[in-house]
C-alpha cells in the first residue's frame, strides 16, 4: 500500500469519489484534530439518553400503575399479567428498537459525510473499548447514547475525562449492574437487610477492561473494595426495582446520581492505597489513579497499536505509545500523534482485516452515498455479523482478523456487495473509481477482474470484495 | 489410503509403529459426531445441577433453592433444573451425564481469559494460539476431520492449522453464480481469501436453501447444526456458541429462560440428527462457575467450580460424576466459590477419546499439552 492509501484506509474510513487523494498523508491526518465536530447534524438529531430515559421512566410508571390496578381487582391473589401490561411492554420494546436504529443511522450518516474520518475511527475504537451491549430493554435505546455523550466529547481530550464520563453514563451504570449495587452497611443496606447488597460487576470490568487490564496485578480483594467504593453511583428514575426506588426521584430520568444512603461508609484500600471515606469523590479518586497507572497506559497502548499496526502489536510501538500517554498525563491527541509517527503503522502490507462496520462504511463511501436508511444499516450489520453496540459481552468486539475473516463472513460480503452494486448509480465506473480508493495500491489481479467484468454493476461488486477492500 | 504424513511415518518408524495410528484411524473412521456447545459468561452449575442433598445448599442459596422444590432428582445429592425437560428425559434413557465441581486450569475470574483457556486448552490464557477442537481434527482420519462453526466467523476452540468452515443463516439474497465464479478468480492469488472462499463455496453447496431458515432461536440453531452434521458427507464436528449466562442480577428468571433455550437446542439436535444421534456426543461447558452465595442483586458473581454435560446416544449417561467438595464452611475455594475437584481438561480428553476410539493419553497430550500429569476421565462413552 502507498502512504496515501494507508492514510485513507488504515487510518481513515475509505475514500469517497468526490474527495481528492491526500497529497501529504500525515498532515491530512493531524489536520483533522482541529476540524473534528463532536456534534455534527446527524448526532444532534439522534436520540439522547435523557429522551430515552424519559420514555423508559414513563413505561416503568405505567407498569407499576397497571400492577396496582390488577392487585386491586383481585385482592390477595398474585395479580395476573394483563393485556394492558403486555401492550405496554410491547410498546416499550418497539420504542427501544426505534431509538437503537435511529442512533445507528446517525452514526452511519456521520461516517458517510465526515471530513475527519480518522477521528471518527477513534470514536469507534473507544466506544468498543467501553462496550455496552444493546441486549436488555433499557440498553436497546441507551447503548448508542454512550458513544454520543461520553465518547465523542472526549475523543480528543484526556483519557481520564472520558473514563469519568463513561462510568457515570446511565448505559454503563445499568449495563454492568452498578445502579443496583448497595453497600451492606449503608443506610439502605441496613434497612433492607439481605434484600439488597453489593454487585461487583462494574468495578471488576473497570479494572479488567477499561483501565489496568487483566492480569496486571490487582486481586479479588481490590475488586471487592473498589465495588464498595462505587456503591451509591446510580441512575435516576429508570433502573428496575429495587434500584429505581432506592435512587429516589432526584434529578431527571437517566441523570447520574450519587446516593449517599446506598454508599458503603468507611475508608477503602485499593492496590495498596487507602482512600478515605468521601462520598462520590472516593471512587472518583480511584478512577483518577487507575487512569494514570502504568498498567493502564500499557493496556491502552497495546490495543491502539493492535488497531493500527496489526493483530500482533509491535512491542517498540507499544512502548512509545505508553510513554506518550504517561508523559502527557493521558492526553489522547499526543498518543494519536505518536501512532502517526510510528513507522510500524505505515508498513505497506495491509495490517488488518476490515470489520463488518469498516467494510460497510467503506463500501457506502466508495459509492458516494450521502444518506442512509437507518433500518437497512441496522439489518445489514446484523447480517454481516457485527450488530452495532451489541457485542454481547463487556469486552466489546475483537480487533483481530480471526474474528472477522470467516468463510461465511466473506460470502455475506459478496452477497451484500452485489446488492450494493445493483442499487448504485449507473454513472460509477469501477475502473476509474478503484485508483481513487487505493491510490498506488491496486493489484494487477483486481485491475484485470474489473476490466473483464460483464457489466458496470458486476465490476462494482467485485471492487467491493477485492482483497484491497477486505483489508486495510 | 495413505496420505503423505502417514507415509513418512511408515518409512521413519517402521511398520509396527505405523500400525498404531492407522488402527486409531481405522477405529476413528466411524460415523461419530461431536458437538461442543460453549456457554459464554460463566453458567451457574449450582443452579443447573443443584446439590440439594448438600446440607449447606438451602442456606447458601436462599430463594434460589425454591426452583428445585419439585425438580427431578438425579441421585441422592443432585436435582436437575426443571427447565431442562428434554435433558431430564435423556438422563432417564442414560444419554445424559453431568460432571460437577469441574474447572479448567484457570483460577482467576475474567470471562475472556477463562474462555481463552477453555477454548485453547492451554494451562493459562494466551499460552496457546490454536484451539483444542482444531487440534482434535489432527487425531481423526482425514475423511472425518471436517468441522464447522455455527457462526459467521470461527471461534477460538476451532481455530488452528486445520481448515474449518463457518456457517450461519443469512437473510441476504444469494449472490449470482457468475459473480461467485469471478470472485473465485479474483481470490486465486490471495492465500487467506482463497482458503476462506473455497470453504464458503463448499458449505453453500451443502446447505442448499438453508438461508430460508430462521436461525434466531436456539431450536433453529440446533436444527441448523443437525442439518450440517447429518449427511454422510457432512461435518463431523460442530461448535455452537451460546451467551447470556453472566447472571449478576435476577438470576432465577434469566437462567430459567436460558436453560429452556438450551433444552430446545439439544432437542432440535436430537430430532434433526435422527439415527445419527446414536453416534453423537454433545459437550456443554462454560469457562468457570459462579459464587456459592447469592449477591445483593438476586444474582451471583464470578466463581470457580462449574458443571459440564455430555449428551447423546454415545454417552454412558444416567449419572452425575463428582468428587463433591461440599458447600459448608471451610469447604469453599477462597471462601466464596465451589471448589474444583475434577479437571475439565481430563473430562474433555476422556470423553472425546472414548467417543472417537483414541487412547486417552494421546488425546490428553494433543488437546491439553500443558496439563502435565493430568489424567483423562475414563468410561464416559
Amino acid at each position: 500500500m502507498s502512504a496515501a492509501s494507508i492514510a485513507l484506509n488504515r487510518f481513515g474510513l475509505g475514500n469517497r469519489p468526490d474527495q481528492p487523494v491526500p497529497a501529504d498523508p500525515k498532515a491530512w491526518l493531524t489536520g483533522q484534530f482541529a476540524k473534528y465536530d463532536p456534534k455534527p447534524d446527524a448526532i444532534l438529531a439522534a436520540p439522547t439518553s435523557a429522551g430515552v430515559s424519559a420514555e423508559l421512566a414513563a413505561y416503568f410508571r405505567d407498569q407499576r400503575a397497571l400492577r396496582e390496578q390488577a392487585k386491586a381487582a383481585s385482592p390477595g391473589a398474585i395479580p395476573p399479567r394483563t393485556d394492558a401490561m403486555r401492550a405496554a411492554a410491547q410498546f416499550a420494546r418497539r420504542a427501544g428498537r426505534q431509538d437503537y436504529a435511529g442512533a445507528i443511522g446517525a452514526r452511519a450518516q456521520t461516517a458517510l459525510v465526515t471530513d475527519t474520518p480518522f477521528v471518527e475511527r477513534l470514536v469507534y475504537f473507544w466506544a468498543n473499548h467501553f462496550a455496552v451491549s444493546a441486549d436488555k430493554l433499557e440498553l436497546t435505546g441507551l447503548a448508542g447514547t454512550l458513544e454520543f455523550e461520553a465518547i465523542r466529547p472526549h475523543v480528543l481530550g484526556k483519557f481520564g475525562d472520558m473514563l469519568g464520563a463513561v462510568e457515570r453514563h446511565p448505559a454503563m451504570l445499568l449495563y454492568l449492574d452498578q445502579a443496583v449495587s448497595v453497600g451492606p452497611d449503608s443506610v439502605i443496606g441496613q434497612k433492607r437487610g439481605g434484600k439488597v447488597g453489593l454487585n461487583e460487576n462494574l468495578a471488576r470490568e473497570i479494572l479488567e477492561l477499561h483501565t489496568l487490564g487483566v492480569r496486571s496485578g490487582y486481586t479479588q480483594a481490590d475488586v471487592t473494595e473498589f465495588a464498595r467504593a462505587m456503591t451509591g453511583w446510580t441512575v435516576s428514575g429508570i433502573g428496575r426495582a429495587p434500584g429505581a426506588k432506592l435512587a429516589g426521584t432526584d434529578g431527571l430520568p437517566g441523570d447520574f446520581l450519587f446516593v449517599d444512603a446506598m454508599h458503603q461508609p468507611g475508608d477503602r484500600t485499593i492496590l495498596g492505597k487507602v482512600y478515605p471515606a468521601g462520598g462520590v469523590a472516593q471512587a472518583q479518586a480511584v478512577l483518577d489513579d487507575v487512569a494514570m497507572n502504568p498498567a493502564t497506559a500499557t493496556h491502552l497502548a497495546t490495543k491502539l497499536a493492535r488497531h493500527f499496526a496489526g493483530d500482533s502489536p509491535p512491542p517498540a510501538m507499544v512502548s512509545r505509545l505508553q510513554a506518550a500517554y504517561l508523559q502527557s498525563h493521558g492526553d489522547l491527541p499526543t498518543v494519536y500523534r505518536a501512532i502517526i509517527d510510528s513507522p510500524e503503522a505505515w508498513v505497506e502490507t495491509p495490517a488488518k482485516f476490515r470489520t463488518p462496520w469498516e467494510w460497510s462504511i467503506g463500501a457506502m463511501r466508495a459509492l458516494g452515498q450521502k444518506t442512509v436508511d437507518a433500518q437497512a444499516v441496522t439489518g445489514l450489520m446484523t447480517q454481516l455479523g457485527q450488530p452495532v453496540w451489541k457485542p454481547g459481552q463487556p469486552v466489546g468486539y475483537d480487533d483481530i482478523a480471526a474474528s472477522w475473516a470467516g468463510s461465511d463472513a466473506v460470502m455475506r460480503r459478496v452477497e451484500a456487495a452485489e446488492r450494493f452494486a445493483q442499487r448504485a448509480p449507473t454513472t460509477i465506473d469501477a475502473r476509474s473509481l478503484a485508483p481513487k480508493l487505493f491510490p498506488g495500491a491496486l493489484s494487477p489481479a483486481t485491475t484485470q477482474a474489473l476490466a473483464r467484468a460483464e457489466s458496470q454493476g458486476q465490476a462494482l461488486a467485485l471492487l467491493l470484495v477485492a482483497p484491497e477492500f477486505q483489508r486495510r | 489410503m495413505l496420505d503423505r504424513r502417514s507415509f513418512i511415518g511408515t518409512s521413519a518408524l517402521g511398520l509396527a509403529a505405523a500400525l498404531a495410528p492407522r488402527m486409531a484411524f481405522a477405529k476413528a473412521a466411524t460415523d461419530r459426531r461431536f458437538i461442543f456447545i460453549i456457554q459464554r459468561g460463566a453458567a451457574d452449575g449450582l443452579h443447573i445441577v443443584a446439590p440439594v442433598g448438600d446440607p449447606a445448599f438451602a442456606g447458601a442459596r436462599g430463594a434460589f433453592a425454591q426452583d428445585f422444590a419439585t425438580a427431578p432428582k438425579l441421585d441422592a445429592t443432585f436435582a436437575l433444573h426443571p427447565a431442562l425437560v428434554g435433558v431430564n428425559a435423556l438422563y432417564g434413557q442414560k444419554q445424559a451425564l453431568f460432571a460437577h465441581a469441574v474447572a479448567s486450569p484457570y483460577r482467576d475470574r475474567s470471562h475472556f481469559d477463562g474462555q481463552n483457556v477453555l477454548e485453547t486448552g492451554g494451562a493459562s490464557a494466551y499460552q496457546l494460539r490454536d484451539g483444542w477442537l482444531n487440534r482434535m481434527l489432527g487425531l481423526l482420519s482425514p475423511g472425518e476431520a471436517k468441522a464447522i462453526a455455527i457462526a459467521t466467523a470461527v471461534p477460538m476452540a476451532l481455530r488452528g492449522p486445520h481448515e474449518v468452515a463457518s456457517y450461519a443463516p443469512s437473510a441476504l439474497p444469494q449472490a449470482s453464480d457468475d459473480l461467485l465464479q469471478r470472485v473465485s478468480m479474483l481470490y486465486a492469488g490471495d492465500s487467506q481469501l482463497h482458503g476462506l472462499w473455497s470453504e464458503a463455496l463448499a458449505t453453500r453447496n451443502l446447505t442448499g436453501d438453508l438461508a430460508a431458515d430462521n436461525g434466531k432461536t436456539a431450536a433453529a440453531t440446533g436444527a441448523l447444526a443437525a442439518k450440517l452434521l447429518a449427511p454422510a458427507d457432512g461435518a463431523r464436528i460442530a461448535m455452537i456458541e451460546t451467551g447470556g449466562w453472566d447472571t449478576h442480577a435476577d438470576q432465577r428468571g434469566r437462567l430459567a429462560a436460558q436453560l429452556k433455550g438450551l433444552d430446545a437446542m439439544i432437542g432440535a439436535l436430537q430430532t434433526g440428527l435422527g439415527p445419527v444421534w446414536a453416534d453423537t456426543m454433545v459437550l456443554v461447558a462454560t469457562e468457570f462457575g459462579r459464587t456459592v452465595a447469592v449477591n445483593g442483586t438476586g444474582g451471583t458473581d464470578h466463581g470457580t467450580g462449574a458443571c459440564a454435560m455430555l449428551l447423546g446416544g454415545a454417552v454412558k449417561g444416567g449419572r452425575v460424576i463428582a468428587d463433591w467438595p461440599g458447600l459448608g464452611q471451610g469447604a469453599l475455594y477462597e471462601n466464596r466459590d465451589l471448589r474444583a475437584t475434577m479437571a475439565l481438561d481430563g473430562f474433555i480428553a476422556g470423553a472425546t477419546a472414548a467417543h472417537f476410539g483414541l487412547s486417552g493419553g494421546r488425546a490428553m497430550a494433543a488437546l491439553f499439552p500443558g496439563a502435565r500429569g493430568g489424567k483423562p476421565v475414563t468410561g464416559l462413552a
